[in-house]
């Protein structure tokens, strides 16, 4: 399986859809957040990309903001991308960003796990809950300022 | 048996009271509950027994050997077993309603015992002969699909209403070909009772109707609720189904009861269909315990093969099967009993002969056409999805 | 003159006797007939992913074999490809070798699991069921004479395995291929011949391929619906493009093919074993620690790789700032995507289907909760 160059990648990206893409290396293209759909539908839909097997949806926390990381696989054309999105600069308000579930139902629960263990919402999702953690659950656990040695916030949650 | 348990009891009588108002009434009852006793621990006998045989059969089956703690061989476990259940703490749900919560084990077993009072144990050794025993056995058994819906309804709980729901539709649907079955035996023998159908002929009845032998077969295993029948507590779905809130003895009256009826099961089919206690050289009720060993070890090895059916797969064996295999068997037997009546010599042969050449076929023929449809050539497609039929952009010529 | 039937709602609870774990389900019924389902997890989840934080990459072996517990070598297999392209480790190739063999027996023990709680589940009481555990039970002694563990085994270490493998281990190795032959044909003419499992799975529960492919599903699943895509043959890790198989696939899409699959898988990864035994060559199994140090340090960056588990595509990711234990882990596990379309295959069928089609499914609660 071949994988796409990123600075590649985003070229024809940019080609195609104006100013999506904010930066790019060797293995990774970084899209705008507010663009993320066109950019995935675009990626879908069109022939000579035609990624349509969602590998797989994560997130990761570097302190100032989050990163969501997509992973992507093209069956038809036997190739493979990542595409990456930061989201939530400042870490004052909910980070948010748009859900693909519309375009690879095996979205739906990997972006409940991202929501559920770092606190990012997707938006236009049908079932927004928590997946793996109880309703009440307070605060997102894979955070790196969850405080992971404190039982008592796990025990004072459940009364 | 009953004139001699009565002479016995008038003779002890007659010693300490010569002439006492009420003697046939008090004789009689001293005479009918000796032999009820009797009867009903020989069944409790029987199914201590057969509950350790079948989880040592069961084990041999699968490999590996099953209880051998309890005495030697393990022949003590069904004690051990009765022991446990008996202490263990009787649970009632608040929602329950009492009354036919506590009804429901009762009418399980109780009708199971009775059908024991028609059955032969040796020539001569019966409990009672009425002369419609057929009738009632048939009748006899369809209570105990009320103790499921009692059991079920009255524990106010959703899955067991289920299991109850589904176990009675297909009780209901297997009770007209396990009566319509022995329609064929009771037009040879003229009679319903079971007494004249054991002594009617020496050749066991299941040479004579095959196919009614085998629709009764599989009826009883669903009427019995066992494998592949088993889907009231099918338990790897319901997790045991209608008895999920017993506990203690109660529970402990279920399991005997299933297990008696398997007991009773095979009686009823040995004794109307292989002939009961006839046989040579030894007493009747070897020959009977031979028998029902036989047939049970039957019942057990279905139950250690075969998988479950799905329940619009059992209502559609049991309207579309087994009703049809019942009718074809009766009209060929009308009309074999009246070209051959009663009186003529080799009878039976040639009647048995027109059971096998005209409706063993139509066995063969209804299961292929109940059988699921093989793989056609619409579900084989060859390619579903063009896996690598294009290339990335980055590779096409021109970029 | 038509009969109002109200629908009934039922929880099958976390603790069932054949949710093959603490998995729960609320299923609402109209009659017998299924109208719709909505699965309830987390039971089990532990946080591997934040426990990684606090330990070393070498530790975080012992997390992997935790997550699919019933097939804890390729989960091994998967963390240490992904550290070994991050890191630049150039395995040894007796190791390797070692390792394939380790996972292809895992997945012939994993299948074995799956097909012998199918029969169980479809109600024969145990005895398929028990051949097929018997089976398995040789494979997890020869991993016994490997690392010592049956089960949660953390054999595979960056660079190649743990310690090399007994002598008794390549007898063991030898009379399993031969044995093993007879007793797939047995497996198969169980499901082929066996009129009631036939037709209580035929049909039941299909899926087309362009609805599993946009739902991410992969692994037997895919395979059945028609696509022949498999990460060995397409993505080739470890030296699998040095070995010849093939790989089964069916259309239908229902669930006598993905049971019919993993039978057939385990011919398969049989032939995989043999050809791996032929071709292994002395030498060391890991490197030396001059070579590889024992406390990892991997360059900044991140990296994503996917093996093909037994039950999909398992894949790893693995970011690095550059100290001795990971900065992000992330698990992509198959058991939890292959759940997504639990609710479209499952309308319209009947109870009696829901525990089979759910089996054949095949996941388990320690890779959807991790």
């Amino acid at each position: 399986m071949k994988n796409w160059n990123g600075i590649t990648l985003a070229k024809e990206i940019n080609s195609h859809l104006e100013k999506s893409v904010l930066d790019s290396n060797d293995n990774d293209v970084y899209v705008d957040p507010e663009k993320i759909y066109q950019v995935m539908k675009f990626l879908k839909e069109t022939s000579g990309f035609s990624f349509d097997l969602l590998s797989s949806i994560t997130a990761v926390d570097y302190y100032d903001h989050f990163e969501v990381v997509y992973h992507l696989k093209s069956l038809i054309t036997l190739s493979k991308a990542t595409i990456k999105a930061k989201v939530g600069y400042g870490r004052q308000d909910e980070p948010k960003i748009q859900s693909v579930y519309s375009l690879w139902k095996g979205a739906d629960f990997q972006e409940r796990e991202i929501y559920d263990l770092m606190g990012i919402k997707f938006e236009d999702h049908p079932n927004m809950k928590r997946i793996l953690l109880w309703d009440g659950f307070p605060g997102h656990p894979l955070r790196k300022d969850f405080v992971t040695n404190d039982q008592s916030i796990v025990e004072d949650s459940k009364k | 048996m009953f004139e001699f348990i009565y002479d016995i009891l008038q003779f002890f009588l007659h010693i300490l009271i010569t002439d006492f108002k009420y003697e046939n009434f008090l004789l009689t009852l001293l005479s009918g509950i000796i032999i009820a006793f009797a009867v009903i621990n020989a069944v409790l006998g029987g199914v201590l027994a057969l509950i350790w045989g079948e989880r040592r059969l069961l084990g041999r089956f699968q490999q590996r050997s099953g209880p051998n703690r309890w005495g030697p061989q393990g022949i003590l476990t069904s004690t051990a077993d009765a022991v446990k259940v008996m202490f263990k703490e009787d649970i009632i749900p608040e929602e329950a309603d009492k009354y036919i919560f506590n009804l429901a084990p009762l009418l399980l077993v109780v009708p199971v015992f009775i059908i024991f009072s028609v059955i032969p144990f040796g020539i001569g050794l019966y409990a009672v002969n009425i002369n419609v025993s057929v009738l009632f056995i048939l009748a006899v058994t369809s209570i105990s699909g009320l103790s499921i819906i009692c059991a079920a309804w009255a524990s106010a709980n959703r899955i067991a209403i289920f299991s109850a729901l589904r176990s009675v539709a297909m009780l209901i649907s297997y009770e007209i070909p396990v009566g319509l079955s022995l329609v064929g035996i009771l037009l040879i023998t003229e009679s319903m009772s079971v007494m004249d159908i054991v002594n009617f002929h020496n050749m066991p009845f299941i040479l004579i109707q095959p196919v009614a032998a085998v629709v009764f077969f599989l009826g009883s295993l669903a009427e019995i609720n066992r494998t592949p029948f088993d889907l009231t507590e099918a338990e790897s779905e319901l997790a045991a189904g209608y008895q999920n809130d017993y506990s203690g003895m109660k529970w402990g009256l279920f399991y005997l009861g299933e297990f008696a009826a398997a007991i009773a099961a095979a009686s009823v089919f040995s004794t109307l269909f292989l002939g009961g206690p006839n046989g040579p050289i030894l007493p009747g009720i070897f020959w009977l315990t031979i028998k029902v060993v036989a047939v049970l070890f039957l019942i057990i090895w279905i139950r250690a093969t075969w998988p479950r059916f799905r329940i619009d797969q059992v209502l559609n064996l049991a309207w579309k099967g087994l009703f049809e295999l019942t009718l074809v068997n009766i009209v060929v037997t009308s009309i074999a009993v009246i070209i051959w009546p009663d009186g003529e010599s080799n009878r039976m042969i040639y009647i048995a002969l027109a059971n096998w050449i005209f409706v063993f076929p139509f066995l063969f023929i209804i299961f292929r056409l109940l059988k699921t449809k093989n793989y056609d050539d619409n579900d084989i497609k060859k390619v579903t999805y063009p896996v690598g039929s294009d290339k990335p952009k980055f590779e096409k010529a021109g970029n | 003159m038509s009969v109002k039937s109200e629908p009934i709602t039922i929880n099958l609870g976390p603790q069932h006797p054949s949710t093959h774990g603490v998995f729960r389900m609320r299923v609402t019924f109209d009659g017998e007939t299924i109208i719709d389902v909505e699965p309830i997890f987390g039971y089990l989840h532990r946080g591997s992913e934040k426990l990684a934080e606090e330990r070393t990459y070498t530790q975080v072996v012992t997390l992997t074999d935790r997550m699919d517990y019933v097939s804890s070598m390729l989960n091994n297999q998967g963390y240490i490809l992904a550290l070994e392209e991050l890191a630049n480790i150039d395995p040894k190739p007796r190791g390797v070798w070692l390792r394939m063999i380790a996972s292809e027996l895992q997945r012939i023990a994993s299948h074995l699991v799956a097909i012998g709680f199918l029969i169980q589940d479809l109600g024969a009481w145990g005895t398929p069921l028990t051949y097929s555990m018997r089976e398995r039970e040789k494979i997890l002694q020869m991993f016994e004479m490997l690392c010592g563990a049956r089960i949660t085994n953390s054999y595979l270490r960056p660079g190649g395995v743990f310690m090399d493998a007994p002598l008794q281990f390549w007898e063991s190795l030898n009379a399993f291929i031969e044995d093993f032959p007879s007793k797939v044909e047995e497996l198969e003419n169980l499901l082929t011949s066996n009129e009631i499992i036939f037709s209580r799975t035929k049909g039941v529960a299909v899926l087309t391929a362009e609805q599993a492919i946009n739902a991410s599903i992969t692994g037997p699943i895919l395979r059945s619906t028609g696509v022949d895509w498999d990460l060995r043959k397409t993505d080739p890790y470890d030296y699998y493009d040095q070995v010849e198989f093939d790989i089964p696939t069916h259309t239908a899409g229902d669930n006598y093919s993905r049971y019919l699959l993993r039978v057939q898988e385990m011919r398969e990864s049989l032939r995989i074993v043999k050809q791996c035994v032929e071709k292994i060559e002395p030498g060391p199994v890991r490197p030396h620690h001059d070579e590889v140090p024992n406390l990892v340090r991997p360059p900044k960056g991140d990296c994503y790789t996917a093996i093909e588990g037994s039950k999909g595509e398992l894949g790893f990711y693995l970011v690095s700032d550059g100290s001795i234990s990971p900065y992000r882990w992330h698990v992509r596990s198959s058991s939890l995507i292959n759940l997504t379309l639990l609710k479209d295959m499952l309308v319209g069928t009947l109870f009696g289907d829901l525990f089979v089609t759910f089996g054949s499914i095949d996941i388990n609660m320690g890779e959807v909760d991790r």
